[in-house]
């Protein structure tokens, strides 16, 4: 549904992509792994929007989406959270919400209201929907991150990161909910560095080092891929790990 | 009873800086765009009113139908042209380039209109100097009730919009974190050129008033803005309602002051916005 081919990425001199062939199916769940530096939010970024390739192309749902900025491709569909959530502090959960299923989404009224009660019912926040978003704590502040990208009605879900700083606890419910949207049929791109949780979601592993896919397919099969321990550990752990 | 009637002058004097306060306090304390512009755009408001009223015998009224679209355009094009980029080189880059913007259009408005006062009193009939008598002390004038009743009214309409509306929700969310908004399908750009173009519509209106109210001139533009500042600052940065009760002080301590010593009517004003910023400072809740 979502197909970036030949994208590369270079800051001045600095690569940071370099022709990384990248797809989701609809309803699928792909988690993106790597250590840091390997291009995976810069990845993430690209296909959200934020800034442009420096070459390559990004379809999506067979149109051709590399032209359009962040704001536009939200409204066709490609949602994202940020790695630190940014609730808008001086508006209320509800709002925050509204904004974005009346922006992203496209929608009015009561559909707008409904479109909200669902997402935050969905991301366990609706006691809290009066509460102002500079009051949240941490999970919380995550949760909103995502219902609000799910106020927007995406078809894709891209997150970065959002179960850095949670407890094992927190990221089990966070878990929780991120298997439930899956559930509703929306895809998800996830890049996570806690690998134990993002396998509990994801049915396909995308491993990255310095800015190219090393590794994909089944998430057991990558994590025991020798390339992928090597990108980790280096190159004599790989050895010991395969002899 | 005289003091009573200053007071109560004071109050409607306060109105009027209120109203030419609103369009500042918007963009400064909502968007967080100082405007050192602000007093020129009120005056080359006011002076399109003239024109249309002196050259082309047009009511200031029927005119303000036109100016207030025209100067909302204006400010969508300042936005889109130059404060947009200068907003992307930090704090300092907006108010330099809108000092320069004032410096240019007074000097335009003299260029074109030289150095004559004008004013849109004589356009306007009878309501530049009907009064209510209230007692044989004091009298109201219907031009100074309009403009509270007015600066009442657009402090209203745009807290109503920003509390109620999808576009007011837009313009909070993205005056807070223009980045956040393009990943929930705002368009930053467009919101900030709407929010100027608000600005520029209220600051038409301003004009309308101070031309009607008073004499301006092409250098009148500083003293508005030096009095819109004070009354967003005494009555809180970011709070509008805020600013019709420092328009409010402002106005009162104006008259107050110069009931007492009638040279001391600026010195009042001054005084009083002092006062309140160093007893803001001191009680450590300096918003800004």
């Amino acid at each position: 549904m979502l197909t970036a081919t030949g994208l590369s990425k270079r800051f001045g001199a600095l690569v940071v992509l370099s022709d990384v062939d990248f797809s989701v199916r609809a309803g699928e769940a792909v988690g993106i792994v790597g250590p840091n530096g390997a291009g995976k939010t810069t990845l993430l970024n690209i296909l959200s929007g934020t800034y442009p390739p420096s070459s390559g192309r990004i379809a999506f749902r067979g149109t051709d989406v590399s032209g359009l900025d962040a704001a536009a491709r939200c409204r066709i569909g490609i949602a994202r959270s940020h790695q630190i959530p940014r609730p808008f502090h001086g508006m209320t959960v509800f709002e925050n919400l509204l904004v974005a299923a009346r922006a992203g989404g496209g929608l009015r009224g009561r559909a707008a209201e409904q479109k909200c009660l669902d997402a935050l019912g969905q991301c366990g926040m609706l006691k809290l929907s009066n509460r102002p978003g500079a009051t949240l704590g941490l999970l919380d502040r995550k949760r909103l991150e995502l219902a609000r990208a799910l106020a927007t009605g995406p078809d894709v879900l891209l997150l970065d990161e959002i179960g850095g700083g949670l407890t094992d606890g927190e990221a089990a419910e966070l878990v929780a909910i991120i298997l439930a949207i899956r559930a509703r049929g929306i895809a998800v791109v996830w890049i996570e560095h806690i690998v134990h949780i993002l396998v509990q979601v994801v049915e396909r592993l995308v491993c990255m080092d310095a800015g190219r896919i090393i590794a994909e397919g089944d998430p057991k099969s990558v994590l025991r891929d020798a390339a992928v321990i090597d990108a980790y550990l280096g190159p004599s752990a790989a050895h010991a790990a395969v002899g | 009873m005289i003091f009573l009637n200053q007071l109560l002058q004071g109050v409607f004097l306060g109105g009027y800086y209120a109203l030419i306060a609103c369009s500042l306090s918007f963009l400064f304390g909502v968007m967080r765009i100082v405007n050192l512009a602000h007093g020129s755009i009120v005056v080359l408001a006011a002076f399109l009113l003239f024109v249309l009223a002196d050259r082309f015998e047009i009511s200031p009224w029927l005119a303000l139908i036109a100016v207030v679209p025209a100067m909302a355009a204006l400010g969508w094009l300042l936005q889109r042209f130059v404060l947009d980029r200068a907003l992307r080189g930090g704090l300092l880059v907006p108010l330099l380039a809108t000092f320069g913007l004032a410096i240019v259009l007074d000097n335009a408005l003299f260029e074109t209109f030289g150095a004559d006062t004008r004013s849109l009193s004589p356009f306007i009939g009878d309501l530049s100097f009907d009064s209510w008598s209230l007692t044989d002390d004091i009298t109201v004038g219907k031009m100074d009730v309009l403009i509270l009743g007015s600066a009442v009214a657009m402090l209203g309409a745009v807290s109503l919009l920003l509390a109620r509306t999808r576009i007011g929700r837009a313009i909070r969310a993205t005056a807070e974190d223009p980045g956040t908004v393009e990943l929930i399908g705002i368009d930053a750009r467009a919101v900030y050129g709407m929010a100027t173009a608000l600005a520029l519509a209220m600051a038409a209106v301003a004009g309308a008033f101070l031309a009607m109210r008073a004499t301006f001139d092409p250098y009148t533009g500083g003293a508005q803005l030096i009095f819109a500042f004070e009354a967003v600052a005494i009555g809180g940065f970011g709070s509008l309602w805020g600013t019709l009760w420092g328009g409010i002080a402002l106005g009162v301590a104006q008259n107050v002051g110069a009931s007492i010593d009638p040279s001391s009517f600026f010195i009042a004003g001054h005084v009083t916005f002092l006062a309140v910023l160093v007893g803001r400072v001191a009680l450590g809740r300096v918003a800004a």
